[in-house]
């Protein structure tokens, strides 16, 4: 779906905030990018929707080279909620602001009204429909941010920091809701600095570093690779950190998840005599 | 002794037909370290405008109750009568951040209560080296990556060395390893100097250590409040949606099943210890 050959990066200030990246992310895959502040995530996913286009190399969507398209037709394929929301907004309701995006792509009236009432639904955010963005919580505002992308249900569906500023439960939630995205085969790009969200979810983990990719793997696998992700600024799952601690006592070292970990606490209990 | 006491706390903002918050009683002690929690939209970011009086001063709207905080009454004094004492740091570091330079950003606070000039250097040099940014001091905020904003943000705040820190989601944007830093630095302003802190945060995994207390909001309303051992492990925590730790929640997952482990863990560190009790001496 998402093809990235010896992507450089350069801003205007001459920083060079990607330093040669090949990646492949397949039709329906689900993919976390983690790493230290300024290690140049945000910039790389911002290559997926044509934001910002390569300085050297190339990124190819769908097969098509983003050089060659325009922001606007990328968008229909590639949605991507920002990590700071009011980025994003700027409409005078909740529902005029998930609206926009389908006007400009000429859906009937009847269909914008469906996807704006299936949007709001599934978020949660239908009690705001007449409300100004602005007067809603940076949770809820963010909620706001995702709806909107996903009202015009794009193939590829990317989330700078999702879980920002949402409470446990909102998180919860928003975690079934990418997971059931994933499997309908949507392909979903998170880039998150949530450890525990990421342990929970499970999906490949990209590890960026400086401009280049550390490592990547089932988030098991590098979750758990303590030097590993210490060099990328990621501190590993609490419940990797609780078996680490007791490796001496024959525990495995890759287990990220609580009922994991309780199923083999029981049966190392149960066993001894 | 209590920093900040409201009794019977009402506030609704202007047009606003519901109360943000409604009758909330509180006293926070001078040197305790408060987690405020809570779904979003529960009030946590009203509550905590009260506390330096943006709220009624500057949000106007109408305030009930009764508001006390470093023994002044809220409503008769200014807000900059509180910035000695009450220093905040916002939940988005853009709405925070204006100067040209973060060095001026940092320096805005110091100037306003007019602090003299070498004393006023050394201190931007303190706070910009605590949070890890002196690297920065000349650039200008708005280039600066969220993670650096919201450092920034905190040493602006820590500059003014306040009786009382509060902050509202203060590490959001930045990577863990950064979250945790920035936690120490806030946690040593606390047990070191007696500073008062009150952070807001749904993600309780990496600050309940520090913490000697935890304040559930939910609906306008404070619902609970006692040590974080008390709040992870109650029923109602649950019910509401708090984010409880996950070496808490292994806790509770072998309580289920028949194991109770010595002590109820908040870390990874306690998790360990009292499982290697257990796992060594069976």
């Amino acid at each position: 779906m998402i093809e990235v050959k010896n992507l450089h990066f350069i801003y205007s200030t001459g920083l060079e905030a990607l330093k040669g990246i090949n990646l492949t992310i397949d039709d329906g895959e689900f993919l976390a990018v983690m790493g230290q502040n300024g290690a140049g995530k945000t910039t790389l996913v911002k290559h997926f929707n044509g934001l910002l286009k390569p300085t050297i190399g190339e990124v190819l969507v769908d097969g098509v080279s983003t050089r060659e398209v325009s922001v606007a037709k990328l968008a229909r394929n590639v949605g991507f909620v920002f990590q700071n929301p009011d980025h994003q907004l700027f409409s005078e309701t909740v529902e005029d602001e998930i609206a926009f995006a389908l006007k400009n792509f000429g859906f009937e009236e009847n269909v914008i009204k469906k996807q704006v009432d299936w949007a709001l639904n599934l978020l949660d955010i239908l009690q705001y429909r007449k409300t100004s963005p602005f007067m809603l919580s940076g949770g809820e505002r963010k909620r706001v941010a995702l709806a909107s992308i996903l009202a015009w249900d794009p193939k590829v569906i990317i989330l700078d920091e999702p879980t920002i500023g949402q409470d446990h439960q909102q998180k919860e939630k928003l975690q079934q809701f990418i997971l059931q995205l994933n499997a309908q085969k949507k392909t979903v790009v998170v880039v998150t600095h949530d450890v525990e969200f990421v342990a929970e979810c499970n999906p490949r983990v990209l590890v960026m570093n400086q401009g280049k990719i550390l490592s990547e793997g089932l988030a098991e696998k590098i979750l758990t690779n303590k030097d590993l992700i210490a060099q990328a600024s990621i501190v590993p799952p609490q419940i990797t950190q609780i078996f680490l601690e007791l490796v001496d006592l024959g525990l495995p070292t890759d287990v990220i998840d609580v009922h994991e970990a309780t199923k083999i606490l029981l049966n190392r209990l149960r066993k001894s005599p | 002794m209590s920093i900040i006491e409201t009794k019977e706390l009402t506030y609704t903002y202007p047009g606003a037909t519901n109360s943000s918050i409604q009758k909330v009683s509180i006293s926070i002690n001078k040197g305790d370290f408060v987690i405020l929690t809570g779904p979003s939209g529960c009030g946590k970011t009203t509550l905590c405008r009260c506390f330096n009086g943006l709220i009624p001063h500057f949000y106007n709207g109408t305030l009930d109750g009764e508001i006390v905080v470093a023994g002044l009454n809220v409503v008769d004094h200014k807000i900059h009568e509180f910035a000695r004492h009450v220093g905040l740091v916002f939940q988005n570091p853009e709405n925070q951040l204006f100067a040209l330079s973060v060095e001026k950003d940092v320096a805005f606070g110091l100037e306003n209560v007019a602090m003299p000039r070498d004393e006023m250097r050394d201190r931007v040099n303190w706070a910009l080296k605590i949070t890890g940014i002196s690297d920065l001091a000349e650039r200008a905020p708005d280039e600066l990556s969220g993670g650096q904003q919201q450092r920034v943000a905190i040493a602006s705040v820590l500059a003014m060395q306040p009786d009382i820190m509060i902050l509202d989601e203060p590490t959001s944007f930045l990577d863990p390893l950064g979250a945790q830093t920035i936690f120490e630095v806030i946690n040593e302003f606390n047990k070191k100097l007696g500073i008062t802190i009150i952070l807001v945060e749904h993600r309780l995994d990496l600050a309940a250590k520090y913490a000697n207390r935890v304040i559930v909001m939910d609906n306008g309303k404070v619902v609970l409040s006692g040590s974080p051992r008390e709040i992870f492990t109650s029923e109602e925590a649950r019910l509401i949606g708090v984010g409880i730790p996950k070496a808490t929640k292994l806790y509770q997952h072998l309580l289920q099943r028949g194991i109770r482990l010595q002590n109820i863990p908040v870390t990874p560190d306690q998790a360990a210890k009292s499982l290697r009790e257990v796992l060594t001496h069976d």
